[in-house]
């Protein structure tokens, strides 16, 4: 005889009420990356060069600022999975551990802003 | 009741490590080293957006031994963790677990890294 609800089968959370979605977003949005990550290493590796209109005329390409909005939101992403498993891992106190993993995400979510804010300025060209 | 003097089971620091140890810990290193690595890259989209003033001082700082050895060691860091968490997505459909199969894949991530990552500097020169 089982003991668990119908709507806790259905739901499949267990007793961490997470389930496996921190797991899966994390191959997910792993797997984005190897595709994004290879495409802006080779990108990086035959740029032009580096000066500032080099890097304007890069970024502000349609295509790649397309590839580099989804590069940074998926990195940000992913980022913030991957270090809060590391602050719950070392950080044993609650409190501590409780603000970190906040900022952790204040810092993660103004990194993706801060990203989409630079791309959009350079591809749109305000 | 005091529970200081009691035997603790062997951990970490007995143990001589194998080559699968430090493939795991290096995933976890190489990640956060990336973690912050992203701070430099939104930093390069966002001074490149403010202009060229902004924008030069990024590349004279990226232009130091400091910055060299740091773009070099977040390339690898890249690399490494591609490789590795390829690995990681075969063992997630269940292959490749025995001890003999970790222990190649393990020395066939630590080489495909290094070797990406030298053809990475040797396309960019």
């Amino acid at each position: 005889m089982s003991l668990r609800s119908p709507l806790g089968r259905v739901l499949g959370l267990g007793s961490a009420k997470d389930g496996t979605g921190h797991w899966w977003s994390q191959r997910v949005s792993g797997a984005a990356l190897a595709l994004l990550g290879l495409w802006f290493a080779w990108s990086l590796a035959t740029m032009s060069g580096f000066s500032h209109s080099d890097a304007v005329a890069f970024i502000g390409q349609p295509l790649n600022a397309v590839l580099l909005l989804l590069l940074s939101v998926t990195m940000a992403y992913h980022s913030y999975l991957g270090v809060q498993v590391v602050i719950e891992d070392y950080v044993h106190s609650h409190g501590l551990k409780l603000v970190s993993l906040v900022l952790s995400r204040f810092a993660h979510v103004f990194l993706a802003v801060a990203a989409i804010y630079a791309i959009l300025r350079l591809g749109i060209g305000a | 009741m005091n529970n200081n003097d009691r035997p603790l089971s062997p951990h970490l620091s007995i143990y001589r490590w194998p080559i699968t140890m430090a493939t795991s810990i290096l995933h976890r290193a190489t990640g956060v080293a990336m973690a912050i690595g992203f701070i430099v890259l939104v930093g390069w989209l966002f001074d490149a957006a403010s202009g060229p003033v902004v924008y030069n001082k990024f590349l004279a700082a990226m232009d130091t031994t400091i910055g060299c050895v740091l773009l070099v060691g977040w390339s690898y860091a890249f690399f490494y963790h591609l490789s590795n968490g390829i690995r990681h997505l075969v063992w997630d459909t269940g292959r490749g677990l025995e001890k003999e199969q970790a222990t190649a894949s393990a020395w066939f991530v630590i080489v495909t890294s290094v070797v990406l990552t030298a053809a990475f500097w040797w396309v960019a020169s």
